[in-house]
């Protein structure tokens, strides 16, 4: 909402600098977004006269002046046809910086003759386009401020134009009138009355307006016009014209000009038919779907089945509330107008204005809500502006419905008001604010205004209490603890594992990134998502169109994008949400890790080498550990479509998936853009079973005395077989002895299969056996031993290697 | 031989010995079981008692003299030794050494935490909810009717709905407030919380990403008041920036769910382009807060009549943009390598009260 400091003196009268009302302003909650001062560009200009001017020795055209200045006399050259002597003018030095030509004058030589600055036209100055000569001033005294001179004789030059950010709540400061009122409720000024005019028809309204019943409920309870004969609709006077332009409005005609005028100065936008352009009656209806408009704004309109429209005989003349048609549109050879002042239910309007597509100063308004009780006195206000500009004679009222009713009151309980905002404000203060803004009290009872819609409640009331006495005096009052002592932790065990697992993927080395939670609808569906549950109805791009299924897409994403940028190794992670639905809740915290390229950089130790999958392994069973899952677990090959089939692997317990890690299957990597090999972990972190009793206290420790005993195994099996299957057959060959099983050697390949056969190879178990009671006897030890190699050749069907 | 003469020459042969096998040979000699020491020391059985005395005493004293002269030269041969091998050991010292991953935290997670640890101690629990939000929680029930330009101004991403399917379709929460009303419903009043989260609006430029962090907070009592927000937001400040002093401005403002709103502005100065918060003379906008409109309790089955309380939602990643001096919001999701490693932290920089919320 924009208006300059002269129009808001048309309604309030004040004494306050430009900047107490500016502050006013943005404490009211009013916030001033810009203030363009024009008097700012001109400061620098002084008041001077020309004393003589000379014909140039060397330019037919030009003059050598002397002016006299408040520095002493100056030569200056001038072009202008009407530079001589006696005029006063506008004196622009060296070094001032001239807005119009955007220059810095500097002393300068024309033609050989020196010229110490300029006499500036209107244009150079930005004050019109007038450019035919220098400016003469019919007054003013050298040296005096040019500024000073123009506030005194056309203050609308220097008029600051103030643009406030109102919100959606407060339809009654898109009007200068209702910022004026905000501005006298805090003190700054008094509201001036706002006289409205007798307007005494002359004659019956040849146009009849009729609202459809369908509309007079709901949609158009109020319809009003008149028609004026006999107008001259020229151009609007400079004053209203200049206000327009300093709001950013385009002047058009006086009638049109005349409506702008009535939107902004009091939130009472207004249309103008054409009179002789309007065949039969004016009808406001719900259009039947398919009529078309031709729009003030140049574009065709179609209309859908239900919204509003105004039309006559020939078809429909308006876009009700939004925007009027072209052709019964003023223009400079209307000689009888019909003034249209109507209320529009905001929702309808709303609807209607973002179904089409059409944002004017109308449906803005409209839809926020404009004051029902002020159609007719805008429309007389408006009609007398219109006779006093165009002249004419008006007709009698003609009219259908009328002003809805507003009338509701809320009980003002001052003790709550306090108490709510904290602040000391006494009940005469609480009273005289809400008066001061419309509102009418009757004991505790207070009426809001028509022209405040949004107020609906007692919580209202509070804030226009609270925000006229000012928020920016709230003075903190601590808040108390709610339990003295010790606040207890109060993270949910999810969360800390969330940030266990973050802190744990840093730790292994993994940056953390934070990707979009939607990707592009192909890499969702080579993970298994991209339906249409999870799709975005309006995505900002085709590549944020789906909610991610898994983490690993904006991850390989990002590596693709590094790998770009020559990054070839690359440890990414991140810890957030992945969607299997598109329902709330339908969505699971993942941990992914992703390694690409080696572990590390050339070095004169050999430390490089290609990541693998036992890296991706490594990480996950260190981040599954570090979140409290089992050390127990199942590993499976029950993998995703996105993972290498052979090289992948499931944790799990039971039908309860913990983990998947391995490599990530070259078809998707190629489709994702990732040059060489990529392995990565994702764990399920709500999947880990949660303690059943959550305490501090660790187990005992039992420690033996006895020297544990390894005892090493080498078994040759087919090449398939896994070797937790033998680690596991190990285990049970004596559950009391053995404490542990590790695989240490494997030996697989070509040359293992020239050794041991075709499809064979081998692998190395470790066994440790903790004796409890005693030392072991050799004999004991066999015994184990001899235990251990026929549970593992049987549950391998592989041989003791010889 | 003579006892001066066999001193003489084991003394020279021990100085003579050029490795510990040469020094054992020479002790074998003197001290040996039969060495010529030991044999002359066999001989004093035969001699009388008063002969043995004088000749004992001499002889023992040229075996100790001996002894202590092949362990000092075995100790000589072996720092010789060691000192030979120290030589050899050479390495160059400035040669990298072993490589380490060095892993980061993203900032926003880092900043997630610093604000979860100040209002963890002023009382705040942490709450969640679903990023694919009904309507009724992410408008209705926060007091944004269909209707409501608000609605409008959201920039909503709607989920898709299947033909058939007539409910208002999902939206993706366009701010964590609908936590609010979860919170309540499910833990009921009183209540601290906040809800930091990933929010959506369909808004793409130099500063805005479709995608963005917030973080909700609301205190819910019998007797709370925005005085009480101020503090909290003041000491929230105070504690997050890790400056001795903030000053905050309530700016009257409008949020639906809030009455009276206020909009917060922080005082500021900018140096050199370097943001100084708490002094100077600019003010910046740095959240919304207000008192929880009474529609909004209701709608979460809290009887305002009973119950008062405060809300404020601000910017995750903005301040953490404001703490860090990270320039652009963009590159938040970008996950530029460069990027990560500039502004992330270590793995081990856990924000705590005790030992201060950044390095």
């Amino acid at each position: 909402m924009k208006f300059t400091l002269s129009w808001l003196k048309d309604h309030l009268d004040t004494a306050a600098s430009l900047d107490d009302i500016l502050y006013a302003l943005t404490d009211l909650g009013l916030e001033v977004e810009e203030v363009v001062n024009p008097a700012a560009k001109l400061a620098s200009f002084t008041i001077a006269k020309v004393l003589a001017a000379e014909q140039h020795p060397d330019a037919d055209r030009l003059r050598v002046c002397s002016v006299l200045t408040d520095e002493g006399e100056k030569q200056i050259v001038c072009g202008a046809p009407n530079a001589r002597a006696g005029i006063t003018v506008v004196l622009c030095k060296p070094g001032d910086h001239v807005p119009g030509i955007d220059t810095t004058l500097g002393v300068g030589k024309i033609r050989g003759v020196e010229s110490h600055g300029m006499m500036a036209s209107e244009r150079e100055l930005e004050l019109s386009d007038e450019h035919n000569g220098i400016i003469e001033l019919p007054s003013g005294e050298v040296g005096q401020r040019f500024i000073d001179w123009l506030a005194a004789h056309r203050p609308d030059a220097v008029d600051p134009m103030v643009h406030v950010k109102v919100t959606p709540n407060r339809p009654d400061a898109l009007g200068v009138r209702g910022i004026a009122r905000d501005l006298a409720a805090r003190g700054i000024g008094t509201l001036k009355p706002l006289t409205i005019p007798q307007i005494d028809g002359q004659f019956d309204c040849p146009v009849v307006v009729q609202i459809d019943p369908a509309l007079k409920a709901k949609g158009c309870p109020h319809f009003a016009g008149r028609l004026i004969r006999g107008v001259t609709n020229g151009p609007s006077p400079a004053w209203l014209q200049q206000r327009l332009k300093a709001i950013g409005l385009r002047p058009i005609s006086a009638l049109v000009d005349i409506t702008n005028y009535f939107t902004f100065g009091l939130n009472r936008p207004l249309h103008v038919f054409d009179a002789a352009k309007v065949k039969g009656a004016l009808r406001i209806h719900p259009a039947e779907g398919g009529e078309q408009m031709l729009a003030l704004d140049g574009k065709t309109y179609t209309l859908r089945p239900g919204m509003m429209a105004i039309s006559d005989d020939v078809g429909v003349e308006s876009l009700a509330g939004i925007m009027g048609g072209e052709v019964s549109g003023c223009t400079p050879e209307t000689t009888d107008v019909f003034l249209e002042s109507a209320w529009w239910d905001p929702i309808t309007i709303a609807a209607t204005g973002r179904a089409l597509k059409i944002n004017s100063d109308a449906r803005y308004r409209f839809e926020r809500g404009v004051d029902p009780a002020f159609t007719l006195p805008g429309l007389d206000l408006a009609t007398q502006m219109v006779l006093d500009l165009c002249g004419g004679t008006p007709s009698h009222l003609a009219q259908d419905g009328g002003p809805i009713d507003t009338k509701r009151a809320y009980r003002l309980t001052p003790a709550r008001v306090i108490s709510l905002v904290g602040m000391d404000i006494p009940e005469a203060e609480q009273r005289a604010t809400l008066e001061a803004l419309g509102f009418t009290l009757n004991g505790d009872m207070a009426t809001p205004p028509s022209w405040r819609p949004d107020v609906l409640g007692e919580a209202d009331l509070i804030e226009e209490v609270a925000r006229v006495a000012s928020l920016t005096k709230l003075v903190g009052t601590p808040l108390p603890r709610v339990l003295a002592g010790v606040p207890k932790p109060i993270l949910t065990p999810l969360q800390q594992r969330e940030r266990s697992a973050r802190r744990t993927i840093a730790a292994l080395g993994y940056n953390e990134c934070v990707t979009y939670s939607f990707i592009d609808e192909a890499a969702a569906k080579l993970f298994g998502g991209g339906e249409d549950a999870v799709r975005v109805d309006n995505p900002i791009s085709s590549e944020m169109s789906h909610l991610r299924p898994d983490l690993l897409p904006g991850l390989l994403r990002a590596a693709a994008r590094n790998q770009a940028r020559g990054f070839m190794d690359l440890s990414l992670a991140e810890i957030g949400p992945a969607f299997f639905g598109g329902e709330p809740g339908e969505q699971h915290l993942q941990a992914t890790g992703l390694l690409i390229g080696h572990v590390a950089p050339r070095d004169p130790y050999g430390s490089r080498r290609p990541v693998d999958v036992f890296d991706a392994k490594a990480d996950a069973e260190a981040v599954l550990s570090a979140l409290g899952a089992p050390a127990r677990v199942q590993i499976t090959r029950k993998v995703a479509g996105w993972w290498h089939p052979g090289r992948s692997g499931v944790i799990g317990l039971g039908p309860n998936v913990l983990a998947t890690f391995g490599e990530v299957h070259p078809k998707v990597l190629a489709e994702m853009g990732i040059k060489g090999a990529a392995v990565a972990f994702t764990i399920l972190v709500a999947n880990i079973p949660y303690p059943k009793v959550k305490t501090p206290t660790r187990p005992a420790l039992t420690i033996s005395d006895l020297q544990a005993v390894d005892r090493d195994f080498a078994f040759v099996v087919d090449k398939e077989v896994e070797g937790l299957t033998a680690v596991n057959a190990a285990l049970g060959a004596d559950k009391t002895l053995i404490a542990s099983v590790r695989i240490f050697d494997q030996f697989t390949g070509d040359k293992a299969e020239a050794q041991m056969g075709a499809g064979k190879k081998s692998i190395a178990l470790t066994v440790r056996l903790q004796p409890t009671d005693k030392t072991l006897t050799e004999a004991e030890i066999e015994s184990v031993s001899a235990r251990v190699i026929d549970k593992v050749t049987k549950a391998t069907g592989g041989a003791l290697r010889g | 031989m003579d006892l001066t003469t066999l001193r003489g020459k084991y003394i020279e042969a021990v100085a003579g010995a050029a490795s510990e096998a040469a020094l054992e040979e020479v002790r074998l000699a003197a001290l040996g079981k039969k060495g010529e020491i030991s044999a002359l020391m066999a001989t004093l059985g035969r001699m009388d008692p008063e002969e043995r005395k004088a000749a004992g005493a001499a002889m023992n004293s040229l075996r100790d003299e001996i002894d202590a002269a092949l362990r000092a030269k075995k100790a000589g041969l072996a720092d010789a030794a060691l000192n030979d091998r120290l030589r050899s050991e050479w390495l160059d010292v400035t040669l990298p050494g072993r490589p380490r991953p060095r892993g980061t935290i993203h900032p926003v997670s880092q900043v997630m935490e610093e604000l979860t640890a100040i209002f963890a101690d002023m009382g705040f629990a942490v709450a969640e909810g679903p990023q694919v939000e009904s309507d009724w929680y992410n408008f209705d029930a926060l007091n944004i009717p269909p209707e409501h330009p608000a609605r409008q101004e959201h920039d909503t991403f709607f989920m898709h709905r299947a033909d058939g399917d007539t409910r208002p379709p999902h939206v993706l929460r366009t701010h964590t407030s609908p936590v609010q009303i979860r919170a309540m419903m499910d833990q009921g009043v009183p209540l601290r919380v906040i809800a930091p989260g990933r929010v959506y609006r369909m808004d793409m430029d130099q500063t805005h990403t479709p995608m963005f962090h917030q973080v909700e907070g609301i205190a819910i009592d019998r007797n709370i008041s925005m005085a009480n927000l101020k503090w909290t937001l003041e000491e929230f400040c105070r504690a997050f920036f890790e400056v001795d002093k903030v000053e905050l401005r309530f700016r009257a403002s409008h949020f639906p769910f809030t009455e009276p709103s206020a909009e917060v502005d922080i005082r500021y100065s900018n140096v050199g382009g370097q943001l100084r918060i708490g002094e100077g003379d600019k003010w910046m906008e740095i959240l919304g807060s207000g008192m929880m409109h009474p529609k909004v309790l209701q709608a979460a089955g809290v009887n305002p009549d009973e119950w008062q309380g405060f809300a404020f939602g601000m910017g995750i990643d903005r301040i953490a943009m404001l703490k860090y001096g990270i320039p652009d919001l963009r590159a938040f999701f970008e996950s530029d390598l460069r990027w990560l490693r500039h502004y992330g932290f270590a793995a081990l920089d856990m924000p705590d009260l005790a030992g201060g919320l950044s390095r």
